[in-house]
């Protein structure tokens, strides 16, 4: 213990000094565009709707025009709580559907010839060449005639398409670094196909799994064009909700209030499954 | 009956022949060595008695009973990676239980022999630690718990000392040799290492290009090699180019140019007229003063060409008077000097009537 200490401070100041330049960079870009953003909603959720949209001044005639009108708004309407909770709904459903469809695709492409790979992971990707946009209205033309338009199944398929590169990338970056000797000592130890893959694959895949859902879950919460473009006046989630404060009905506070209690529930969940997914030693 | 009998087995990889008619019967409680160089065919065979290959043509005979198609899962044969492959997500105690665990084994019976096979390998301490928290000799014995734990006819042991460094991979060979005589399990392990082939095995299996070369103890394969690739794989050797000039009951008389007669040597199989090479090992080459060489046969004038010093012996190479150059040992039995023959010097080397082996071209 004392050796590694002493080796790690072997590098002395200059040591340290790289750690903290390299850091740096990445620290600037979280701050200016994660926290000051997020800081600026939370000032905006306690201040009063300017009355032609934006936000009314903070200070007026010498006192403070600051209240939690907005969070008993959203706590008093039920209608806000329902919409939030379909929204999860949605995000859960869509992420689940995901890791169904990517896992045997990422699993496919992770056992494939190694010549092969690059390839499938290029047409896993090729849909972003064209435009997202143009991508949801080829599905009301696909939905359209099938009478299936305007529907939360349409909502959900959309969501699906969309995002299920998010799925199948990490998926493969996890299960193509699987060393191929764990399972043919799992198989050599009396281990059938579907156990190696309980077993072994499965636990192993664990990261890919957490990363690639929250690369779903996350957006979805947030996306509105798909609701609006594919679903009903019954599907809207969240994402719109926000959207329509700041550009249709002008209440800026309340949407600043609505995108920051969607950011606290997001870190609440991802909290809770960090602890969920947290490495264990149990006893066999 | 053997334990295993490997009969006539071949397998091609496209052009290259891996395994070109293998024959070869392990017995029960051998420790059994495949050895050669890489790409000899040995890991093949190992993957084959596995049942993770299959071969083209032969057959395997475990107990009797035909491998072929019985998948790895089913067979009662384990292996030791290289690698070690010890699952990374599971504890040292889940590793050497999941066997078991797959055999069904209820319970307390896992709990009992876990802490037998953890107390076997000297772990019982590190049960609740992840492989990853562990050093390289520890993965070692871990993989050979989890591999021994449910007792299997046979354990194959893939290059398992390849990854570990020199002491260790000693310290390791020893507690090896004391497992397997303790389990009475069958190993079959392969190995480039002809030291680890010949410290560890009760018979070594020489393979080349596909083909076994010899199959013996490890004093018959170091002391009297067929060919001369077994000569030249085990050990170091000195080949001396000669010819047969006489066959008699016990020994031959060879002829080699320019020195003169060389008696005493063995071979199976030599005829009169007969060219080869006599296979001389180094330390069956004394060498003494000029003049002072007491054998009345098989003793050269030679020069000291070049010495290598090792610790423990410092090895000479002697040119003889006609150009062949020989390998010779000397126990450094005093401390200090590096040799104790300088470069240029004249020196008389012999040998003792029965040392060389004659191998036929």
């Amino acid at each position: 213990m004392t050796e590694r200490r002493s080796a790690r401070h072997a590098g002395g100041p200059g040591e340290s000094l790289t750690r903290w330049l390299v850091s740096l960079p990445p620290t600037l870009f979280l701050l200016v565009f994660f926290l000051a953003p997020a800081l600026l909603m939370l000032g905006a959720s306690f201040r009063e709707p300017g009355d032609f949209g934006g936000l009314a001044p903070a200070r007026q005639d010498g006192q403070w025009n600051l209240s939690l009108e907005t969070y008993r708004f959203f706590f008093g309407d039920w209608i806000y709580g329902e919409i939030f909770l379909r929204s999860f709904l949605v995000a859960a459903t869509t992420t689940l559907l995901c890791l169904v469809l990517a896992y045997p695709l990422a699993l496919a492409i992770a056992r494939s010839a190694k010549r092969h790979r690059d390839l499938l992971v290029l047409l896993v990707i090729l849909p972003f060449a064209s435009n997202f946009l143009i991508r949801i209205y080829a599905w009301i033309i696909v939905l359209g005639p099938a009478d299936l338009l305007y529907s939360p199944f349409a909502v959900i398929a959309g969501m699906v398409y969309v995002h299920l590169p998010f799925m199948i990338l990490p998926l493969y970056t996890n299960l193509e670094k699987h060393d191929p000797a764990l399972l043919e000592a799992a198989q050599d130890l009396g281990a059938g196909t579907w156990t190696r893959f309980r077993r072994i694959t499965l636990p192993l895949s664990l990261p890919g799994i957490w990363a690639g859902s929250a690369l779903v879950f996350i957006p979805v919460l947030g996306m509105f064009a798909i609701p609006e473009l594919l679903g009903g006046t019954g599907d809207i989630l969240v994402g719109n909700l926000i959207k329509e404060q700041f550009l249709e009905s002008r209440d800026w506070p309340l949407g600043a209030t609505l995108s920051i209690l969607l950011t606290i529930a997001v870190l609440l969940l991802a909290g809770i499954s960090a602890w969920a997914g947290r490495p264990r030693r149990s006893s066999p | 009956m053997a334990l295993l009998e490997i009969r006539n087995v071949s397998r091609r990889f496209g052009d290259l022949k891996a395994l070109d008619d293998v024959s070869l019967s392990i017995e029960a409680g051998e420790f059994f060595t495949l050895v050669g160089p890489s790409g000899c065919g040995k890991t093949t065979l190992l993957r084959i008695i596995a049942g993770f290959d299959e071969p083209d043509g032969g057959e395997l005979l475990l107990d009797g009973r035909p491998l072929a198609g019985i998948p790895p899962e089913k067979r009662p044969v384990h292996t030791v990676f290289q690698s070690y492959a010890l699952f990374p997500h599971l504890t040292v105690a889940q590793n050497v239980a999941f066997p078991l665990e797959m055999a069904g084994t209820g319970h307390a019976e896992i709990r009992r022999r876990l802490d037998e096979a953890l107390g076997l390998v000297d772990l019982a301490d590190k049960a609740r630690q992840f492989p990853h928290e562990l050093s390289g000799g520890q993965k070692q014995r871990v993989a050979l718990a989890r591999s021994l734990i449910n007792k299997p006819r046979l354990l194959l042991l893939d290059e398992p000392l390849a990854a570990l460094d020199a002491k260790l991979r000693e310290q390791i060979q020893g507690e090896l040799i004391a497992l397997q005589r303790e389990v009475g399990i069958t190993f079959v392990f392969v190995t480039h290492s002809q030291q680890e082939a010949l410290a560890l095995s009760h018979r070594i299996a020489v393979m080349n290009k596909g083909r076994l070369e010899q199959i013996g103890a490890p004093q018959e394969i170091y002391g009297y090699p067929r060919n001369r690739f077994v000569a030249d794989f085990i050990g170091t050797v000195n080949l001396l180019p000669v010819e047969v000039r006489e066959v008699t009951a016990d020994h031959l008389r060879l002829f080699a140019a320019g020195l003169g007669e060389i008696v005493g040597a063995l071979a199976v199989d030599a005829r009169p007229g007969q060219r080869g090479a006599l296979a001389l090992r180094p330390e069956q080459i004394r060498i003494v003063a000029r003049g002072e060489a007491r054998a009345l046969e098989n003793h050269f004038h030679g020069v000291v060409r070049d010495h290598l010093y090792l610790g423990d012996v410092t090895v000479y190479k002697i040119a003889l008077d006609n150009g062949v150059v020989l390998e010779a040992l000397l126990a450094n039995s005093l401390p200090g000097p590096a040799s104790f023959l300088e470069r240029g010097e004249a020196v008389d080397v012999d040998w003792r009537l029965g040392a060389g082996v004659f191998l036929h071209d």
